[in-house]
């Protein structure tokens, strides 16, 4: 079997944020309780005018910045999100448009809660493997929805990582995948509904850490690998808190964990979320650095990957585009009454 | 050979929110003021120009030119009766068809009106309306507004000549203190400086009190050969000059943002037409849509030298008083701008004028005046010297 | 505008979304939007008119900041609006966003970004296209 791997990448996040305590207080609940509990600082906000569409778009420009890939030769576009602009119309048609990769071209949206993006990767992987595109383009990004006082709306955030999968020059080859999928009910959100509902405890235990758990077991176990081989792991980051606990659950130390770590200081992505910590651990990867990469998806699910890191890194032009830390240093702050207009909050559902 | 044109009579009504009167109303009404001042009895009518800019939008009619018409009373004369468009240009451009129909001897008697029914529209949907008279695919997509435009232009006039925000706002104050004294202005009040200059921004540099306000309203003219004017009035006013120029669209298509070419080459025609320097005009009405459009407008007729235009208006220069006294009837600033009907009005006001018929806003010794009128951001401009005969 | 004028929109995604102009033949100036004929060489450039796809980075020449908009730009305010003067030579109105109200001068450096440019209600078809933000000077 030929390699399949990760060619090029690009990361987009909105540089509008909103503080957790602003939140809190915006609610009267207490800042410090409300931080410390989730893990989570402060967490980016869309614009009016960025969604799904917008944000797939610039990191797969990003992506493609990077690389001296023809759009033309581009053979599939899949965009991984639960907050697509429409609701039926694909975002990847707007994709494949605006990075002029149309109109040869395999599209469609995904939707698996937070871990669509992983599964696109896994798609463009299969139709790469066996030669029926030259390159895809997998994409998870979201502008999360969280009703107005929930507790999501504190980690609920903006953000979105494009990797281009290909046979040639891979910077990062995927050894390995595998999926953990069962029916769990944690979170959802019904058909022309504004924002998700959730189990509350219930998307801990039985929800994200089975899942998470159970698949990257599996997945070192066909690797035969062990914690200790990978310099990095990512995991899917609901809040501050998960990610390390799950670490530790397995075998991780903070330390291989803190690099792919987004959540604490921009929210909870969604569908960005593994995207983007596995693109920030990209930015300073060396040659033969081994990443494990768990996301998951609520519903439920986890996709994992065994990643090294190739020679070719070392020649890949990462400053042709922001860096994910350029991108989480670029911000501006707004308060509860902006996010409150920016978000639509004052529509009722 | 064309032959002469003179301006027999006037007709306006009064400018501002007319909730009782419809567009019908109101050009009827101009209209027979207008023939009434002329003499004529109106059979002697050979045809009827209007200018409207879009009655499609506001009130939800076309086929304007047999709807004005037909309640004017001249249904039964069955007239050719044409409506002409130039967004804000309209009325203007309207004077200058029917000028040309009388000047090649076609006709000899015409009556050309302008008129606009704005307040029947709510919400956005006026603003909107003059909007479409922007680029609609490459300005007005992108958010750009109709003020929104003029203030690119005062922004970067600002930077390229130093003109203030102070220097605008004196435009508008100039402007309210005319409207003050004619009978038929919408704000018939004076503002002082601070007035302007605190109200709220509409789109920076430019506060709601420097843009004109949404209007309805409407004037007439009657145009007459030249030879025949005396067997109707004693006080015929000759148009001794006319000129019209277009360009881009949009602004951004421009050689340069600080000037309206249309504006230089509209008045470059009349000027040449009329054997006149801007130095002879006596007193001028101009497009003043927003108060950084007289500043450009009394550059680019050659009042002042480009740059220069807020300066004039510190020294004077433009005040009733003044050397070139400009809007003398509040502008579209305070005498309201109902779009289609502001370029028509503008030569009612200049016969007015060189008739010595202008009341306490009367510009001693007036024998020579011009009016502008624009379209939209300088796409279209009409120029007109009128001469008291 | 009117409501779900779709087509008038769809067919200018190329110009929207990758400023796509052209360039005479003859004269070798560029237009963006793409037009026609060349307005200085006429018949000359006639079926000689050269697809070009623009870089997006430019210059701003002049500004507002729009306080008062229309119904489907309103959330968005108040936001800047720029003439901007491409590389290339062509000039187009578009937003400048990702910078503060206060950083937008005449003359400062920008690139284009995707965005959404307007929306059709809370039903119709969402716009997108050009907007610029500030050049990083690293």
């Amino acid at each position: 079997m030929k390699d399949v791997g990760i060619v090029s990448y690009g990361a987009h996040i909105p540089r509008l944020r909103i503080k957790s305590s602003d939140i809190a207080n915006a609610w009267g609940k207490n800042p410090e309780t409300i931080t410390s509990s989730l893990g989570v600082i402060e967490k980016s906000v869309p614009s009016p005018d960025q969604d799904v569409a917008t944000i797939s778009v610039e990191a797969a420009r990003a992506a493609l910045a990077r690389c001296n890939i023809d759009p033309q030769d581009i053979g599939a576009v899949y965009v991984g999100s639960e907050s697509h602009p429409y609701a039926v119309k694909p975002t990847g048609t707007i994709v494949g448009e605006a990075i002029s990769a149309t109109p040869i071209l395999k599209v469609a949206d995904y939707e698996f809660a937070c871990k669509a993006g992983t599964a696109a990767i896994q798609t463009c992987m299969a139709l790469v493997k066996s030669e029926m595109v030259d390159y895809g383009i997998a994409i998870g990004a979201d502008t999360s929805q969280a009703a107005p006082g929930d507790a999501l709306e504190y980690a609920a955030s903006a953000g979105g990582a494009a990797f281009i999968i290909g046979r040639e020059k891979i910077i990062a080859n995927i050894n390995e995948t595998c999926s953990f999928t069962t029916d769990t009910p944690d979170f959802w959100r019904r058909e022309g509904r504004k924002y998700p509902a959730h189990g509350g405890r219930f998307t801990g235990a039985p929800a994200y850490f089975r899942h998470v758990i159970s698949n990257a077991q599996n997945l070192m176990g066909s690797a035969n690998s062990k914690p200790e081989d990978y310099n990095y792991a990512v995991f899917h980051q609901p809040n501050g808190k998960f990610p390390l606990r799950v670490a530790k659950m397995l075998g991780f130390t903070p330390d291989q964990v803190k690099q792919g770590l987004l959540c604490p200081i921009i929210g909870n992505t969604y569908s960005g979320s593994t995207m983007l910590g596995l693109a920030s651990v990209l930015d300073i990867a060396e040659p033969g650095n081994r990443i494990f990469v768990a996301s998951y998806g609520s519903g439920a699910g986890s996709d994992a990957f065994d990643i090294t890191v190739t020679e070719f890194i070392k020649e890949f032009p990462h400053e042709k585009a922001p860096l994910v830390s350029e991108l989480i240093e670029k911000k501006q702050y707004v308060d509860y009454s902006t996010y409150a207009k920016y978000r639509d909050l004052l529509y009722e559902d | 050979m064309m032959r002469d044109v003179a301006i027999i009579g006037i007709g306006v009504t009064k400018f501002g929110e007319l909730w009782d009167k419809s567009f019908r109303n109101l050009m009827a009404e101009a209209g027979s003021k207008a023939l009434f001042d002329s003499g004529i009895s109106g059979s002697e009518l050979d045809a009827l120009y209007v200018g409207s800019m879009s009655t499609g939008r506001f009130i939800g009619q076309e086929h304007i030119g047999a709807l004005v018409a037909d309640w004017s009373g001249f249904a039964h004369m069955h007239i050719p009766a044409i409506r002409v468009e130039s967004a804000c240009a309209s009325g203007g451009l309207a004077v200058r068809q029917g000028y040309f129909s009388v000047a090649s001897g076609m006709n000899d008697v015409v009556v050309v009106g302008g008129v606009e029914k704005m307040t029947d529209v709510v919400g956005d949907e006026a603003t909107d309306t003059l909007a479409t008279g922007l680029d609609q695919e490459w300005e007005a997509f992108f958010g750009a507004t109709f003020p929104g435009i003029y203030a690119m232009i005062a922004t970067r006039h600002m930077y390229d000549y130093g003109t203030t925000r102070e220097q605008l706002a004196k435009v508008a104050v100039k402007n309210h203190a005319n409207g003050a004294l004619n009978p038929y202005a919408q704000f018939k009040r004076a503002i002082p400086l601070e007035k302007v200059l605190n109200s709220p921004m509409t789109a920076y540099p430019l506060t709601m009190l420097d843009c004109s306000p949404v209007s309805d309203g409407a004037a007439a003219v009657v145009l007459c050969a030249a030879d025949k004017a005396k067997n109707y009035t004693d006080k015929p006013v000759k148009i001794i000059g006319t000129g019209q120029a277009s360009d881009t669209l949009a602004l951004h298509g421009r050689r340069e943002i600080c000037t309206f070419d249309s504006t230089v080459y509209a008045g470059k025609k009349a000027y040449e037409q009329a054997k006149l320097q801007p130095k002879d005009i006596d007193v001028a009405e101009v497009h003043d849509c927003f108060t950084i459009a007289e500043i450009l407008a009394i550059e680019d007729l050659g009042f002042v030298k480009k740059g220069e235009g807020g300066k004039a208006i510190d020294e004077k220069i433009t005040t009733l008083d003044g050397k070139t006294p400009v809007n003398t009837s509040g502008g579209l600033k305070a005498k309201g701008h109902p779009v289609g009907a502001t370029g028509v009005a503008q030569i009612a006001e200049i016969v007015m004028q060189l008739r010595g018929d202008a009341g306490e806003r009367q510009v001693k010794d007036a024998k020579i005046g011009l009016t502008h009128n624009v379209g939209a951001v300088g796409a279209s401009c009409v120029v007109h010297i009128l001469e008291a005969i | 505008m009117a409501d779900g004028a779709v087509p008038r929109f769809w067919r200018e995604i190329p110009q929207r979304y990758n400023l796509i102009g052209n360039q005479c033949g003859s004269c070798s100036k560029i237009y963006f939007p793409p037009r026609e004929s060349c307005p200085y060489c006429r018949r000359k450039s006639m079926g000689k008119m050269k697809v070009l796809k623009l870089k997006g980075q430019g210059e701003v020449l002049t500004y507002s900041i729009i306080y008062n908009a229309p119904e489907h730009f309103e959330r968005q305010t108040p936001y800047p609006i720029a003439i901007i003067k491409l590389d290339e030579g062509p000039k187009v109105t578009a937003q400048i966003v990702d910078c503060k109200l206060d950083d937008v001068k005449i003359g400062m450096r920008v690139q284009s970004t995707f965005r959404k440019i307007h929306e059709d209600g809370y039903i119709g078809a969402i716009y997108y296209g050009y907007k610029f933000k500030p050049i990083e000077v690293k």
